[in-house]
């Protein structure tokens, strides 16, 4: 089975989100970029296939150079090699059909993604990527199983999961529950020495208009002073949550 | 040229983002000076859209599709989207919305924007206002094509009344049989529980509640407010919880109208999750957790004292205000 994981480079859950150049451009100063977390659950659902059934494991991203640490992570933590796409990754639909010129480049079977990305939490390219391949799609993976050709895949749904049943090739967007956090691998230095080692390719972008730009960023308004209100004046509690808030 | 929302149904009724959806879409085709047309599959009273103004239903009768079915869903939409010649196609963000949404666009060659809060900002250039940054920052996004697709965020617009007159049509797509590549096998859902989703309100707890012995009062102050029950990270790691409800950033999105935090200090993580919620409330011993700064309405105390005392407070409110 050839995997390929598609990664995407994110600012940290705990990053500072500030505009630069009139609110057009996200300030990437003082960030630390990490694996997108969803991506993560993805490789390492990868991994796992690999080494209970046997499969190669691409990576792919599309953006500069200054991705390249989060695609040697991925190398690290047990991708055999990756793929770094050189565009600056404009919008959703743009990234999409990169990934599916790679997809069609190595004829990848499966093909992992998180279900959205942490920054721009768009939740578009897998689908998009599924659509221009016309392979099956699944969302919000939270298991998967294959055997042979078949994929045996729980999603989640509002309220629950459901299980399904479809065929190879297949793009999955998922998400936590693929494996869980116990699961995931920090890498340790024999991976890093590796990662070095391993072909990290650099493919030119493939011609494509964008669906959409980015105008601006805005940043929500200041939020108020949280209210306090004392511990034995529950009456007050729910005084404010009918006449001032309305939402009871 | 027409705006098209789809208007999804569980078990032949309108969800109450259907419903969102297509207040949304009627106040977009006000501004584009068209008309509005709803979309629905199976639905068994597609004329309760008129309540929200939409004056023609297409409505799809197809025993195929009973059973969610993304690809075939999506299938049909554009397949509508096409015969009204709609500009602009409304979907919702429920998780069936969000997979569907992204096939739909790619196939109507459409550019889509996902987690849309609010009226365009203008219709030429067509540009909306999206949730960004896990609700740290809004993006303003241009779509660039000539039809384009918008996903409503989570209880961002609000139901709207606005009965019209209406007409309800019958609409026949032509179904492949590879639009049905993918099979349901089984479908879980705690039944008789409101699901984290749906809900309008959410009461949530956090290692504070010291252990799983100390649910009964979070799920009776759930009941009394007809409330979905959730918890942070660290109580579903414990198993205290079942992980199907843990909110935040790698658990379930939450964007109800009220959002109530017990015993939870609210990491970063989690408030990145249940940030989109209108109104945050903490009930918190420690005057420090980070949730303070985030809530709306906070009580320092201990929620062994403060949550029964609200049960009862609640229970009789509710008795008055019935």
């Amino acid at each position: 089975m050839k995997i390929l994981v598609c990664i995407s480079h994110v600012p940290d859950t705990t990053s500072k989100i500030n505009f630069t150049e009139a609110d057009t451009k996200f300030d990437t100063t003082g960030v630390q970029f990490v694996i997108n977390p969803h991506d993560e659950y993805a490789l390492t659902r990868a991994i796992w296939f690999k080494e209970k059934q046997g499969a190669s494991i691409t990576v792919v991203t599309v953006g500069n150079q200054s991705v390249e640490p989060t695609l040697r992570k991925c190398l690290a933590i047990g991708a055999d090699d990756a793929i770094r796409v050189d565009a600056e990754p404009k919008e959703a639909f743009f990234v999409a059909e990169q990934l599916s010129a790679v997809v069609k480049q190595g004829a990848f079977d499966l093909v992992l993604a998180g279900r959205e990305s942490l920054d721009y939490n768009g939740g578009m390219v897998p689908g998009f990527l599924a659509a221009s391949l016309n392979y099956n799609f699944i969302n919000a993976c939270i298991g998967i199983e294959i055997e042979g050709n078949n994929a045996t895949v729980t999603r989640e749904i509002d309220g629950g999961s459901e299980i399904l049943t479809t065929t190879l090739p297949l793009v999955v967007g998922g998400q936590k529950g693929l494996v869980e956090e116990k699961d995931l691998r920090i890498p340790n230095m024999r991976g890093i020495m590796m990662a070095r080692k391993k072909p990290l390719n650099v493919v030119p972008a493939v011609d494509i208009t964008p669906s959409s730009k980015t105008v601006s960023f805005e940043k929500p308004p200041l939020k108020s002073a949280c209210k306090l209100i004392d511990a034995n004046n529950v009456d007050e509690l729910i005084n404010l949550l009918h006449n001032e808030a309305k939402v009871i | 040229m027409s705006v098209l929302v789809f208007a999804e149904t569980s078990e032949g009724r309108f969800k109450k983002i259907a419903f969102e959806a297509t207040s949304y879409a009627s106040k977009i085709a006000e501004m584009l000076q068209t008309n509005l047309v709803a979309l629905s599959i199976n639905a068994s009273e597609p004329n309760q859209l008129s309540d929200y103004g939409a004056a023609k239903i297409l409505n799809v009768k197809n025993a195929q599709l009973d059973n969610f079915n993304a690809k075939a869903y999506a299938d049909v939409i554009k397949q509508a989207a096409e015969s009204e010649g709609a500009t602009v196609v409304i979907v919702d963000s429920s998780s069936n919305g969000l997979f569907l949404a992204p096939l739909v666009a790619y196939n109507l060659k459409a550019g889509l924007a996902s987690n849309t809060v609010a009226l365009p900002s203008s219709v030429a250039p067509f540009v909306v206002k999206r949730n960004a940054f896990s609700n740290k920052a809004f993006c303003f996004t241009e779509l660039t094509t000539s039809v384009k697709v918008i996903g409503l965020a989570k209880n961002a617009f609000g139901v709207f009344e606005n009965k019209v007159e209406s007409s309800v049509e019958a609409f026949n797509p032509n179904l492949n049989e590879t639009d049905f590549n993918i099979t349901s096998k089984e479908v879980n859902k705690a039944s008789g529980k409101v699901s984290i989703a749906d809900a309008d309100i959410v009461v949530s707890g956090g290692r504070g509640l010291k252990g799983p012995e100390n649910w009964g009062m979070l799920e009776e102050l759930a009941e009394v407010l007809g409330a979905a029950t959730a918890c942070s990270k660290p109580v579903a790691d414990l198993d205290w919880r079942p992980h199907a409800e843990h909110v935040g950033q790698t658990g379930k999105p939450v964007a109800a109208n009220l959002y109530i935090a017990i015993g939870i200090s609210g990491a970063i993580q989690h408030l990145a999750g249940i940030n989109a919620s209108k109104v945050k409330v903490v009930i918190n011993t420690d005057p420090e957790a980070p949730f303070f700064k985030a809530a709306d309405y906070g009580i320092v105390g201990d929620a062994f004292e403060v949550v029964p005392q609200l049960v009862e407070k609640l229970k009789a409110f509710k008795q008055n205000n019935a």
